[in-house]
């Protein structure tokens, strides 16, 4: 019961968050909503018991990336942005797509109704999370820990060679 | 459904507490502020509102809930709204992973420590947010500047918060302190030394997370006016205000937890050391109750002396209360953990007093070029040590 | 719904709550007299001359990419610490390798003066 009512809670925050984050005329707005959605998604984390995932989710998307996209915003004229019209005289192909793409999904949800049943909680404690997470990333996989270094590597390089034009 | 009983209700209990005294807590560690720098500078400093400045806090904030809210014209209303709410907020609800001791703690989450910097980290959107919403020069400045500083020095604490979890294993708060009673050390000792690093890498980076001096930069008066603050007003002000002072009280236990043993006595494995459970707290209280006691006859109006009596006696009377062993067994960890919490912060407030404020670059440059490569060094240092101990 | 995290999200309620009460009790004691002069921000007294939402360094930009990089380093060390007394040396040695490839990074964002913020 009480699961049931976090759950439609942090649901509905995710889903409204997401439809103001694409309706609102102030990217700011926007990316306010988004953090919202994000929010929520760390929520849905600490309900299906993954705590560490909702904590990273948060330090991560909230603290991290949601800054950055706040600097970008700030970065760019928002106020011209704002001025100029927001759709473009393709939309009632855009919302033809759209509406295909969602009655597919909504097809997917059908033919798989079967699963929409709430599983009972847990019975008794879960081992800790992060220790749990900490055995599956370095001994399980050990090697895609090892190439996400790689990659961070290659991010850090490309983020200075894009954003600094002398070097 | 659970029955309700006491203990079940004991978080919701404490819960109301701390958003109800937090505020007024807050407001007397201002006015500790402003004497000791008072102090510091030879001033006398709060004087007027009451015993030697006693009821300033109070007299400040009937002036801030009565101040006119002065909203500028152009500003994001909306934003300019949510930001301080959304910086109060997540500084309050740090306090729920804290342990004030065994007993005391609001809930005790196997992330705690995460929980803590995941919070923070959403504070910082409400500077940045804030700034923004003001349309003006300077608060923009000053969120940006708020913003590098603040996520910059988040790195350099990820760091020194790792090292500790290298000798605790566990992100609990409350495991980390038992961790620490079982070792028969601080962590602040653990590795020795380079615990005491990981914990100067702490300390440097609380201290530029929450913007104190000597990394105050954010709004530094004398070019930023009052950085992201600047066209706050009123109870709105009063409220990133507040926020700024719950943050350094959440830093500072969070600093008591991993490294300076949270609620445990110093010397928690020395027996012959346990009076000092009674002699601190009970010598602490009547030494204060006494001095409030001698300073009443100083005090030049009647309703001044009878308020410091009343605060002597009531001094005295926790003094009573901490020498009775069932009242001393329940909260000597209380005393200690807020005991260890005001050494920080009085060191805070010292370092304020002392040192002249860095420039922005030097800031960054301490930051991303000494503490993260120091700290990274330092993990691995400890990561060592912990595998030729066994 | 793990049962020792709703204490959290209530005191994120009650928390939430009390700028909001405290605000809007003090919007029925405090005056308001807001108009002309007094509704424009702060320029040191002379008339702002544009909008603040403009354009501005590209360094904080630079410090926020360079921050998520790092904050995923950590991230990743976090259980690794936890986890760190199982592992052992085999943990030291992935973490080494780990850490190892950043440097390299590091250095090099070193020499190329991105850490520089003049």
């Amino acid at each position: 019961m009480l699961d049931q009512f976090f759950f439609y809670i942090f649901a509905s925050v995710i889903l409204l968050g997401g439809l103001l984050t694409i309706t609102r005329r102030s990217a700011v707005h926007s990316a306010i909503f988004l953090i919202a959605t994000l929010l929520g998604i760390a929520g849905l984390f600490l309900h299906l018991q993954a705590e560490f995932l909702a904590g990273v989710q948060v330090i991560l998307y909230v603290g991290g990336i949601m800054v950055l996209f706040l600097f970008v915003i700030m970065l760019v004229n928002l106020d011209q942005a704002a001025r100029q019209r927001q759709f473009n005289r393709q939309w009632w192909l855009a919302l033809l797509a759209a509406a295909a793409v969602c009655g597919e999904a909504l097809y997917g949800l059908y033919r798989g109704r079967g699963a929409f049943t709430f599983p009972g909680a847990v019975p008794g404690n879960m081992p800790p999370n992060t220790q749990a997470v900490g055995n599956a990333l370095y001994q399980n996989y050990m090697l895609p820990f090892e190439v996400a270094s790689i990659m961070l590597l290659v991010a850090m390089v490309g983020a200075v060679v894009m954003a600094k034009k002398r070097l | 459904m659970p029955p309700i009983t006491l203990a079940a209700l004991k978080p919701y209990i404490m819960m109301v507490l701390i958003v109800g005294i937090g505020p007024l807590g807050v407001g007397y560690l201002v006015l500790l502020e402003r004497k000791l720098m008072a102090d510091m500078q030879a001033r006398l400093g709060p004087m007027r509102v009451g015993p030697q400045g006693l009821l300033q806090p109070i007299a400040d904030a009937v002036k801030l809930l009565l101040k006119e809210d002065v909203i500028p014209g152009m500003v994001d209303k909306w934003v300019f709204w949510l930001a301080p709410c959304v910086t109060v907020t997540t500084a309050l609800a740090a306090f729920a992973v804290v342990p004030f001791s065994s007993d005391f703690v609001i809930t005790d989450v196997n992330i705690g420590v995460l929980a803590i910097l995941a919070l923070s980290s959403v504070g910082v959107l409400g500077i940045i947010l804030g700034g923004w919403a003001a349309n003006s020069h300077y608060p923009l400045l000053g969120s940006l500047r708020a913003t590098a500083q603040m996520v910059s020095y988040e790195v350099v604490m990820g760091f020194a918060v790792v090292a500790v979890l290298l000798m605790a294993g566990s992100l609990s708060m409350v495991e980390i302190v038992k961790a620490q009673a079982e070792s028969h050390r601080w962590f602040l000792f653990g590795a020795f030394p380079f615990g005491l690093i990981a914990f100067f890498m702490y300390y440097v980076a609380a201290m530029a997370e929450t913007n104190r001096s000597p990394f105050d930069l954010p709004e530094a008066e004398s070019e930023l006016v009052a950085g992201f603050m600047t066209e706050y007003s009123g109870f709105r002000w009063a409220l990133y205000f507040l926020a700024e002072y719950c943050n350094i009280i959440v830093v500072c236990s969070l600093a008591v937890t991993l490294f300076l043993g949270g609620w445990l006595r110093p010397f928690p494995s020395v027996t012959w050391l346990g009076w000092l459970d009674y002699a601190a707290p009970v010598g602490s209280f009547l030494l204060a109750g006494g001095l409030s006691l001698y300073l009443v006859k100083r005090q030049p109006r009647a309703f001044d002396q009878i308020v410091l009596a009343a605060v002597g006696l009531a001094l005295l009377a926790v003094a009573g209360l901490f020498a009775w062993p069932a009242f001393n067994a329940l909260f000597r960890g209380v005393f200690w953990f807020m005991a260890k919490i005001m050494v920080l912060v009085y060191s805070f407030m010292w370092v304020r007093f002392t040192f002249p404020r860095y420039r922005y670059d030097q800031l960054m440059r301490l930051g991303w070029r000494v503490m993260i490569p120091l700290g990274i060094v330092n993990v691995i240092a400890i990561g060592i040590v912990l595998v030729l101990k066994g | 719904m793990p049962g020792n995290y709703i204490p959290i999200l209530v005191f994120l309620v009650l928390a939430f709550a009390f700028p909001v009460v405290a605000l809007s009790l003090a919007a029925l004691v405090r005056p308001s007299a807001q108009s002309g002069e007094r509704l424009t921000p702060y320029e040191c007294g002379i008339q702002p001359v544009s909008d603040s939402r403009g354009r501005y360094t590209v360094r904080f930009y630079i410090i926020a990419m360079l921050f998520v990089i790092f904050d995923v380093e950590t991230v990743f060390l976090y259980p690794w610490a936890v986890q760190y007394k199982a592992l052992k040396v085999f943990g030291l040695v992935e973490m080494l390798v780990f850490l190892a490839i950043l440097l390299v990074g590091y250095v090099w964002l070193y020499k190329k003066g991105a850490l520089e913020w003049v």
